[in-house]
């Protein structure tokens, strides 16, 4: 992306409180948010190491719940707990890394689906904990030097500086050494150790920043819609960080946003045009006209045009 | 003594790969290993840098032991191997693949890069300034934007070298380093080899071309059936009744 053409994005995203005039308009940016910083998150394993984890939601269930319990039943404030969340669920994927440090491909796939169901089996049984399929009414809304982020237009910002964050440590990991050794991982794994690639360290540390980076997803989740249940870790919001990230462009950093805000927004205006079965319907093709057209995603493909042009 | 291989065994199930083989490899010199196919030399190969785990034997690196340590411990040693097939990070370009190369070479650790200090943007630069010189030792600096699964095989192979050279070994394993090449391209790489070799690193090869072998060895080992049958200078070697068995078969009984 061009300088200008980021700057002009930032501003827009700064100043898209204003120019959006319903308070769904701005829960549609905020759950956009919400996803991007997942998609981003997921995006640090699939699009980086190539590690499918089809689990994420799991660190993002987790996220949410420390943060809603601390914040109800601890008493905690929004900032620490958001912490914790980060910090428990990057423990959490660095546990799944390390289980399955000699597993890749299909066997990670199936470790990370089945932590996710495990996790999702303890929210639903441990009931003096979780509140069971209850779940968790009431989580507060966070505050900011005795500020409720409350509205929905301060909570946009929050998220958004979530993303800003997410976004940022993306980019300085994929721009280093460590990023060359996660896609090293991904290109060739036998030829990166040659070279003095550790793969048990960066695996581990792709997983645990990732998951950390989808518990900052479920905190700002948890304190936004204000009730967690064991929902969370339903199987379709990793299916939908999928999506986000294929369709925008795993391995791009600006594709998992491109994703997140289309798979937000596209559902929405479907639902807004037509019935409910035209709406998976028209979800349907357009995903599978996506990977048919643009195999490798919507930046990746944007990118290459802009290539053929400059030559 | 630089490499010692000492009784090294690998058995694939039932079948030795390897069965006592010793040998070492002298510092600064460029030794061959040879044999028909099936051989083990590839074998030695992988359990010297730790892609297989030896069944019995030792290997040692300056009096250091190599085995059990894995592949990316060895390369910090300075032990570096290139593949027999072709093998580059084929979606990155030639010049990220030469940095990936560098990796060992770079200093910054998870939170000082997360935290963008400035002094990465030095050392980064700097690395960049490496993997270009390595290109051009090589000849492939005009290759340096494009994409490494797009070059022509030979490149390719070039570019593999140039990532095992990236990572600065004090010695190098090339596994066959000619294989699939043109003749001029094969001068070239032998003449790369030579030039390794001058600049202090030890070279330990495995090679099927005979003219390119007993050109630029000064020790030749010659495998076979997972043993070693011969070793020494290449005049040698060419003459060993052993080794002429080994490639052509035992002469015919007068029946």
């Amino acid at each position: 992306m061009t300088r200008a053409g980021g700057g002009l994005l930032a501003a827009a995203a700064l100043t898209l409180p204003l120019w959006l005039s319903s308070a769904y308009h701005l829960h549609v940016a905020i759950m956009a948010g919400i996803f991007g910083v997942l998609a981003l998150s997921l995006n640090l394993l699939l699009g980086f190491t190539g590690q499918l984890s089809l689990g994420h939601a799991a660190f993002f269930g987790i996220g949410a719940y420390t943060s809603a319990l601390l914040t109800l039943k601890g008493e905690w404030s929004f900032w620490p707990a958001l912490a914790a969340a980060v910090v428990l669920a990057g423990a959490a994927g660095w546990l799944i890394g390390r289980l399955s440090l000699k597993l890749r491909g299909a066997y990670f796939v199936l470790v990370t689906i089945s932590f996710a169901g495990v996790i999702s089996l303890v929210s639903v049984n441990w009931i003096e904990l979780t509140n069971g399929p209850l779940g968790l009414p009431g989580v507060p809304a966070p505050e900011l030097f005795g500020w409720s982020l409350r509205s929905k237009t301060a909570y946009y910002y929050l998220v958004l500086a979530g993303i800003a964050l997410s976004y940022l440590v993306s980019a300085r990991l994929v721009k280093s050494r460590i990023g060359r050794a996660f896609v090293a991982l991904r290109e060739n794994e036998p030829l990166a150790e040659s070279v003095g690639v550790d793969v048990t360290h960066y695996l581990v540390l792709a997983a645990v920043v990732s998951a950390a980076m989808a518990g900052l997803g479920g905190s700002l989740y948890a304190h936004y819609t204000r009730f967690v249940s064991p929902e969370v870790f339903l199987f379709t919001y990793t299916v939908t960080m999928v999506v986000m990230v294929v369709a925008g462009g795993k391995g791009t950093l600006a594709g998992p946003l491109v994703g997140a805000v289309l798979f937000t927004v596209l559902p929405e205006a479907l639902r807004a045009a037509a019935s409910w079965q035209w709406q998976m319907l028209a979800y349907g093709v357009l995903l599978v006209l996506l990977v048919f057209f643009l195999p490798r995603g919507i930046v990746p493909a944007v990118q290459a045009l802009r290539g053929r042009d400059a030559s | 003594m630089t490499l010692a291989v000492r009784d090294l065994a690998v058995r694939f199930g039932g079948v030795a790969a390897l069965e006592a083989v010793t040998f070492d490899v002298r510092p600064g010199s460029i030794t061959s290993v040879i044999g028909p196919n099936g051989a083990g030399k590839t074998t030695a190969f992988n359990a010297i840098t730790g892609y297989l785990r030896p069944a019995g034997g030792r290997i040692t690196y300056e009096g250091v032991p190599l085995t059990g340590l894995r592949p990316s411990a060895i390369a910090r040693r300075g032990i570096v191997r290139t593949f027999q097939r072709t093998s580059v990070f084929p979606a990155l370009s030639v010049e990220d693949n030469v940095l990936t190369g560098l990796h060992l070479r770079g200093t910054a650790g998870f939170l000082e890069v997360l935290a963008g200090r400035r002094r990465l943007a030095a050392e980064e630069s700097g690395l960049v300034t490496d993997a270009a010189a390595t290109l051009e030792f090589v000849g492939l600096a005009h290759r340096r934007r494009e994409k490494a699964s797009a070059l022509p095989y030979g490149e390719q192979r070039l570019v593999e070298l140039a990532i095992a050279l990236a990572a600065r070994p004090r010695m190098l394993l090339l596994d066959e380093p000619g294989a699939g090449m043109t003749a001029a391209e094969k001068t070239v790489v032998s003449g790369l080899i030579r030039k390794i070799r001058e600049q202090g690193v030890t070279v330990l090869l495995v090679e099927h071309d005979m003219r390119m072998v007993m050109g630029i060895s000064d020790t030749v080992i010659a495998l076979n059936g997972g043993r070693v049958i011969a070793e020494g200078p290449p005049a040698v070697i060419q003459a060993h009744p052993d080794v002429i068995r080994a490639y052509l078969g035992a002469p015919r009984d007068p029946a």
